[in-house]
């Protein structure tokens, strides 16, 4: 950590006397490892804002930080009352709907940007380039982005924490930002954006891996590659298991 | 106690799924059922992914039902001819389940028909349940001798061609009843997670007309067969059998399986089919409301 914050330092003093303002940031983990333990983690997304030559503006620029996970293809499908009972009647499809999405920012979002910067950055989950791939009209499409977007935050796999980001000084901040412990594995990213005078001035990315480990990893490989040997695994716990309560229950 | 689940891809309170295996492992050890009725819907219920509840339960339900298959072989009452002819039904059921299962998905009907299956079969078997429970207490209270039922199987079951010879269950009929039925059973076990023990009794007895003392032993030997084969196929085909979460219901089931043996000794028996018969129309109508006033859940996803 303290390794990291000099070296932090040293790039910022590098970047004093460019034109635009540059963002230096980083993760407080590069590597989320599941295990037996996971309940989620805790990131936190720090770093520093350089000005050009190193004079700070009047007006205090803000920050926005966006943690996405990888894009997955899903089929969305929504429940309609047919004939008396409940039936997934219409669908829609799309093509890049992120598994994991957090936000946070030092002011509410719509103080910041207008709604159309909002959505070139997808700074917001309301804002997320779903890419439909479906034939359904925008209305559909947006009930079907609502819906999906109730899910995904109640999973805690949406997240939006406005206003949360600190800046101290003017030139530092720091952000935290849960993972959920439902997240997929994958190469998520961090994204930085400055914005001044609702503009997005600077942006910087950091790439954070996620992934099981020791026998978390073992298992899913082990039903992915050997489906036979695993499922003979499960036949031979359930059965002994049950032989043996059933064994011991008789000598009692 | 939280612990990761690594199919399922989320951490659960081991303690709250050991319990619940418990108590379904409880109540499969009072009954003599399997419980994976109640297994499933409580999964869902506590957020774990539909394909993943179903491929775990069955292999709770092996687990639960060896200890009884072996008491009963012990005991002679289990018709193996029978028992072959019917797990050989359920295997073939089985494969048609994983087929039916893949039609559905692709479909999006898969909870619906899931759910519908369910309210049907419980709301079917527990209301039969319960009117021959309270009519056996009411003869128990008045005192009233209840007429033995003739023990015949059904005619249908008689019309069938080549016949066989069913010592062990006192009977000569066709084996393709006997087929049929397992193959019923076969594609509840891969679509619901159930051992399939209550359609599989009641069936035997009404239908087949088999003689009562080798019923529950002999369908709890097809159950832990075809619950073997459906865990082995979900493993191969949906691979959504979270051996951790097999592991937790294990740990629970297998233990108050043995408990629940040990309880219904001391109760009468019938009280605990009254009792049984109310879990059931409650899980039934539990189900129903689902289906009939407001669903869980409005939407759905799934990665393709």
């Amino acid at each position: 950590m303290l390794r990291r914050a000099s070296a932090l330092i040293a790039a910022a003093l590098l970047l004093i006397g460019a034109d635009e303002p540059q963002l230096v940031p980083d993760v407080s983990q590069r590597e989320v490892q599941i295990q037996y333990s996971f309940t989620g983690a805790d990131l936190l997304l720090f770093g520093a804002i350089v000005y050009p030559g190193g004079v700070r503006p009047d007006k205090p620029a803000d920050i926005v930080v966006v943690l996405k996970g990888p894009e997955q293809s899903i089929q969305m499908r929504e429940k309609q009352k047919v004939a008396g009972i409940w039936v997934n009647a219409d669908s829609a499809r799309f093509e890049s709907a992120p598994s994991f999405y957090a936000m946070a920012s030092s002011l509410p979002i719509a103080q910041i940007v207008d709604e159309r910067t909002a959505a070139i950055y997808e700074l917001g989950v309301d804002k997320l380039q779903l890419s439909p791939s479906s034939l359904n009209d925008s209305a559909e499409l947006d009930r079907f982005q609502a819906g999906l977007v109730d899910l995904r935050d109640r999973a805690g796999l949406f997240v939006e924490r406005q206003g949360t980001v600190e800046i101290t000084d003017g030139v530092l901040y720091r952000a935290r930002l849960p993972l959920s412990a439902r997240v997929i594995v994958g190469d998520y990213t961090a994204e930085t954006f400055l914005v001044q005078d609702g503009r997005v001035v600077a942006a910087a990315v950091r790439d954070i891996t996620v992934r099981k480990s020791g026998f978390e990893q073992f298992m899913a490989v082990a039903a992915e590659q050997w489906p036979f040997f695993y499922g003979l695994t499960a036949i031979a716990l359930a059965v002994s298991m049950g032989w043996a309560a059933g064994a011991i229950a008789r000598r009692l | 106690m939280d612990l990761y689940l690594p199919i399922a891809n989320l951490s659960v309170n081991a303690l709250v799924i050991i319990g619940l295996g418990g108590l379904v492992g409880l109540l499969s050890g009072m009954f003599g059922v399997g419980g994976g009725f109640l297994t499933t819907p409580l999964l869902i219920f506590y957020g774990i992914p539909p394909t993943v509840a179903a491929a775990s339960a069955a292999s709770q339900v092996t687990g639960a039902s060896v200890s009884g298959v072996v008491t009963h072989m012990a005991r002679k009452t289990v018709d193996f001819r029978m028992g072959g002819v019917l797990i050989a039904g359920g295997i073939v059921g089985a494969g048609m389940g994983v087929f039916i299962f893949r039609l559905l998905q692709s479909l999006g009907q898969i909870d619906t028909v899931i759910g519908i299956l369910y309210v049907l079969m419980l709301g079917g078997i527990g209301g039969l349940m319960a009117k021959e429970s309270i009519q056996a207490l009411i003869a128990l209270k008045t005192g009233r001798k209840q007429q033995a039922r003739k023990r015949r199987h059904h005619p249908l079951v008689a019309a069938l061609p080549m016949r066989w010879r069913f010592y062990r269950s006192g009977l000569y009929i066709s084996p393709l009843a006997p087929l049929l039925l397992g193959m019923a059973t076969g594609i509840l076990t891969m679509l619901l997670g159930v051992g399939g023990g209550f359609i599989l009794v009641p069936a035997m007895l009404y239908l087949l007309g088999m003689t009562t003392q080798s019923v529950v032993g002999t369908s709890l030997f097809q159950i832990l067969f075809v619950t073997m084969a459906t865990t082995m196929m979900h493993a191969m085909t949906t691979k959504a059998v979270d051996l951790v979460l097999a592991m937790l219901l294990l740990i629970g089931s297998v233990t108050g399986a043995q408990i629940g043996t040990r309880i219904s000794m001391t109760l009468r028996p019938e009280y605990l089919r009254i009792l049984l018969a109310a879990i059931v129309l409650l899980v039934a109508a539990r189900m129903a409301l689902g289906l009939g006033w407001r669903p869980d859940e409005i939407f759905t996803i799934e990665v393709r």
